[in-house]
C-alpha cells in the first residue's frame, strides 16, 4: 500500500508533456502580448474568444472581446463591409492604446478587417473597454482579396506600423497604418501585393531583413489538415519576399518554418514573442492535438536564427543530459571526487595492447556505483570536462502544479539515478540537495535562446528578486548570475550522454 | 625602513645566485621572472597579480586527485604555514631539508614554476609549491572574486579563509577556479595558494574580479608587510 501511494504521488509530480497546460484551445491565434505579468492571446470565434495565462504556460478562457464593447458584435460598417462572423484577430500596443484587427467575414471573399481599441487587456481593470472604429481594409467578392487573417507588424527601423491581410482568394496585401489612430495612413493608396496562395501572414524584423511568414495548406480538417507555416524575407517591407531558393512569394514562395510533427498536426498563424534578453519565442496553433481529441490548439516554442533565418525551436524535453558551458566546455557535476569510467586501469598503450580489437563494452557508470563516497548532506557544484561519469549526469524532468513559464512546466534537475536536486542558495549560488522536495529554489525554467543554447535559471532565488541564471563564472566554477545576451557565460548545450 | 631593507637584501643577493649553486652545473636564470625592485606593484592589464614568494618545492607523491590534494596541503610541513607572511630569503625546514622562500615579479600574467624551480636546480614534478602574496587593497571591496587558474592542481586561501581548490592533472587557464563572493578588507590582504606538480610544465596565475567579471587593477602588491 505504501509503494502504490509513492507511485502515486510520483505520478502526480510528474507533468505530461503536451503543447501547454490548462485549456490551450484555439484558432487562429493572434499574437501573444503580454500586459501586466499576463499573457493574452484572441482567437477565432463568436465574439473573439479571449485565452490568459498567469505564466504563459497554462491557459484559460475568459470570456471573448466582444463582451467589452456595448454592441457585443461587429460595428455596423464593418458588417456592412465584411460579414458578421469575428475570425482570426491580431493584437498590437501603440502608445497607450491597444489595436485589436479582427476579420469579419460575410460570404468569403467578401470581408472586412475591423479595429477594435482600448487601454488595457485586463478585464478587470476599471478601463477595461474595447471601442470598434469600423473597417480597415475589406474585399468586395470580386477582386483577388479576401480580407482576413489580420497581421499587424510594427517596423523597428522606423516605428512604421503595418497590416498585412488576405486568405487564398488572390493575394496577400500590406497597407500602412497610423500608429496614433490605427487606421490606414494613406486610404486611398493601393495596398500592395506581397504573397499569394496563403493565409494567415505577418511580418518580423531582424538584422535589416523583414520576413514574411505566413500558412500554406488547408485549415479546418482536424487531423486531415495541411496547414503549414512558410517565409520569405525582404529587404523593403514591402517586399519583394523571396524565400531561400529565390522564388518569389507572389508565385508561391515560401521556405518551410514549420510543419506537421509529433502528435500536431497542421501548425499555423504564426506570432512572435519576444522575451527580451535574447529570448525570442513564436505562438502558432496546431490544427490538431492528437493528445486532446484531434482540437485545435495553441503552443508556444523556442523561435532560433540559423543562416539569416527564423527556425523553429522545440520545447525542452526531459530526459539525462550533460550540462556543458558554451563559455568553457566544461561540464556541471557535483564537487565530487571522479572515478573513471569502468575504474582506473592501464591505458594499455596507445590503441591497446595486441592484435585483436577488445570486444569488451564498458558499462555505464550510475550513481548507485560510485555514490556510496558522496556526502550524505548538501554538496557543491562545478565545472570539469565531462568524462561521462555519474557525477555529471543529470536528469531533467517537468514538475506538475508548479507553474511553468512560455510553452513549458519548470523542470527539477536531479543527478540521474538519484533524487539529489540542484538548488538556487540565498547568496546567489548553487548547491545540490540531498533530496528534492519541491521548492521553488528547485524548480528549473530552461529557455532555449536564439542561438540554439539554453539558458537555465531558478524558479526563485531565496531573498533575491533578481533573475538569475546558471553561469559559468569560471572553466571549473559554476554560479548564479544575471543573464547577459552578450556573453556566452550563462549559456548552456544539453547534451544526451 | 623594513622595505628598504628587504629591498637591499633583494638587490645583494640576487634572485637565484644561492640555488644555483645548490647544482653542479650553474643554470641560467629564470626567463620570466625577475627580483622585485619597487617596493609595490600594481597588478598588470588584465589585473593579474604579477609580485609573489615563493617557497622552493616540497617534493611529494603528486598525486592530483580532490582527496590526495586536499590530504596534502592539510599536512603541515613548516610552522605557521597557513598565517605566516615570510620575507624573500626567509628559510624553513621541510622533512630535514631548509627551504627558501623567494620573492619574484612575474614579466606574463601567470607565475612560471617550472622556471622558477628549475633555475633553482630543484626538482619540478611530483612537487609542491606555496606561494604568498599581500593584496593591498585602498578600500573595501565587497562582492569580488578570487579567479585562479594553475598546473596541476591548486588550492587558495584569501586572509586565512579556503576559497577555491582545482583538482586533478590540468594545464592554467585564465578564470578557471573562481571563489564565491568575498570581501577584500582595507589595507593588507594575503593571498596564499598551494600549487601540487605531477609532472611537465607547472604555473599559475591569479586575479581579482569584480561582480562583472571585470579584473580588479586599484590594488597593489607589496610583500613587506611582515605580519
Amino acid at each position: 500500500m505504501r509503494l502504490r501511494l509513492l507511485a502515486a504521488v510520483l505520478l502526480v509530480l510528474v507533468a505530461p508533456l503536451s503543447a501547454l497546460d490548462g485549456d490551450p484551445r484555439i484558432h487562429d491565434p493572434s499574437t501573444v502580448v503580454v500586459h501586466d505579468g499576463r499573457f493574452y492571446t484572441f482567437g477565432t470565434g463568436n465574439g473573439l474568444p479571449i485565452s490568459v495565462s498567469d505564466d504563459g504556460w497554462t491557459w484559460r478562457r475568459a470570456g471573448t472581446l466582444m463582451q467589452a464593447i456595448p454592441e457585443g458584435r461587429p460595428s455596423p460598417e464593418v458588417i456592412a463591409r465584411g460579414g458578421n462572423n469575428t475570425w482570426a484577430p491580431d493584437v498590437i500596443r501603440s502608445g497607450d492604446k491597444y489595436f485589436v484587427y479582427y476579420s469579419a467575414p460575410g460570404t468569403q471573399p467578401k470581408a472586412a478587417i475591423g479595429l477594435l481599441v482600448g487601454r488595457t487587456l485586463d478585464p478587470n481593470s476599471p478601463d477595461y473597454k474595447w471601442e470598434d472604429r469600423g473597417p480597415v481594409v475589406w474585399s468586395d467578392g470580386v477582386e483577388d482579396s479576401n480580407a482576413i487573417d489580420p497581421g499587424v507588424f510594427r517596423d523597428p527601423t522606423k516605428g512604421s506600423l503595418w497590416l498585412t491581410y488576405g486568405s487564398y482568394f488572390g493575394y496577400i496585401r500590406l497597407v500602412q497604418l497610423d500608429p496614433k489612430t490605427g487606421q490606414r495612413l494613406h486610404p486611398d493608396a493601393r495596398p500592395v501585393n506581397i504573397a499569394i496562395n496563403s493565409e494567415a501572414s505577418i511580418i518580423i524584423y531582424r538584422d535589416g531583413w523583414y520576413y514574411l511568414l505566413l500558412t500554406h495548406g488547408s485549415c479546418c480538417a482536424g487531423a486531415n489538415s495541411s496547414y503549414n507555416i512558410r517565409m520569405g524575407r525582404a529587404k523593403n517591407v514591402t517586399g519583394p519576399f523571396v524565400d531561400n531558393m529565390g522564388i518569389d512569394m507572389l508565385q508561391g514562395g515560401g521556405k518551410l518554418f514549420l510543419s506537421s510533427g509529433g502528435r500536431y498536426i497542421g501548425p499555423g498563424h504564426f506570432g512572435l514573442l519576444d522575451l527580451g534578453d535574447g529570448v525570442q519565442k513564436f505562438s502558432c496553433h496546431y490544427e490538431a492535438d492528437l493528445d486532446r481529441g484531434g482540437v485545435s490548439v495553441l503552443d508556444i516554442r523556442p523561435l532560433m536564427w540559423r543562416d539569416g533565418w527564423p527556425v523553429a525551436g522545440d520545447n525542452f524535453k526531459e530526459g539525462t543530459y550533460q550540462i556543458e558551458s558554451v563559455r568553457t566546455g566544461t561540464a556541471l557535476e557535483l564537487a565530487v571526487q571522479g572515478m573513471p569510467v569502468g575504474g582506473l586501469r592501464g591505458r594499455g598503450g596507445r590503441g591497446g595492447r595486441g592484435d585483436a580489437v577488445p570486444t569488451e563494452v564498458i558499462s555505464a557508470q550510475n550513481a548507485a556505483d560510485v555514490a556510496a563516497s558522496w556526502p550524505a548532506g548538501p554538496i557543491n557544484l562545478r565545472l570539469s570536462p565531462y568524462m561521462v561519469q555519474a557525477q555529471q549526469k543529470w536528469t531533467i524532468t517537468p514538475v506538475a502544479n508548479v507553474g511553468g513559464y512560455p510553452g513549458s512546466p519548470y523542470f527539477k534537475i536531479t543527478i540521474a539515478g538519484t533524487n539529489r536536486a540542484l538548488a538556487a542558495t540565498e547568496d546567489r549560488d548553487l548547491v545540490t540537495l540531498p533530496a528534492f522536495t519541491g521548492g521553488p529554489e528547485q524548480l528549473w525554467r530552461i529557455d532555449q535562446l536564439t542561438d540554439g543554447t539554453y539558458r537555465v535559471m531558478p524558479k526563485s532565488v531565496p531573498n533575491s528578486k533578481d533573475p538569475l541564471a546558471l553561469s559559468a563564472a569560471g572553466s571549473s566554477t559554476a554560479t548564479l548570475d544575471r543573464f547577459s545576451a552578450d556573453s556566452d557565460r550563462q549559456r548552456w548545450l544539453l547534451k544526451t550522454p | 625602513m623594513l622595505r628598504l631593507i628587504i629591498l637591499a637584501v633583494l638587490g645583494s643577493a640576487g634572485l637565484f645566485s644561492s640555488a644555483s649553486a645548490q647544482t653542479a652545473t650553474p643554470r641560467s636564470p629564470a626567463p620570466t621572472l625577475a627580483a622585485p625592485k619597487s617596493p609595490a606593484k600594481a597588478p598588470g592589464a588584465d589585473g593579474f597579480i604579477q609580485r609573489w614568494l615563493i617557497l622552493e618545492p616540497i617534493p611529494m607523491k603528486g598525486q592530483l586527485t580532490d582527496t590526495a590534494v586536499q590530504t596534502a596541503v592539510k599536512t603541515d610541513y613548516f610552522p605557521n604555514q597557513f598565517t605566516v607572511m615570510p620575507q624573500h630569503a626567509d628559510t624553513v625546514t621541510v622533512s630535514g631539508s631548509e627551504l627558501r622562500w623567494h620573492a619574484v615579479d612575474t614579466s606574463g600574467y601567470n607565475v612560471n614554476l617550472y622556471h622558477f624551480a628549475y633555475a633553482l636546480g630543484k626538482p619540478t614534478s611530483n612537487v609542491l609549491f606555496w606561494a604568498v602574496t599581500v593584496v593591498n587593497s585602498p578600500r573595501e571591496m565587497p562582492d569580488i572574486r578570487l579567479a585562479i587558474g594553475s598546473n596541476a592542481a591548486s588550492v587558495w586561501w584569501v586572509n586565512g579563509k579556503e576559497v577555491i581548490g582545482i583538482y586533478n592533472d590540468r594545464q592554467t587557464v585564465i578564470d578557471d577556479g573562481v571563489s564565491r563572493s568575498l570581501t577584500l578588507q582595507k589595507g593588507p590582504n594575503i593571498v596564499r595558494a598551494a600549487i601540487i606538480n605531477g609532472g611537465g610544465a607547472t604555473d599559475f596565475c591569479a586575479r581579482f574580479l569584480d561582480r562583472e567579471y571585470r579584473p580588479i587593477k586599484d590594488i597593489t602588491v607589496s610583500l613587506a608587510d611582515r605580519q
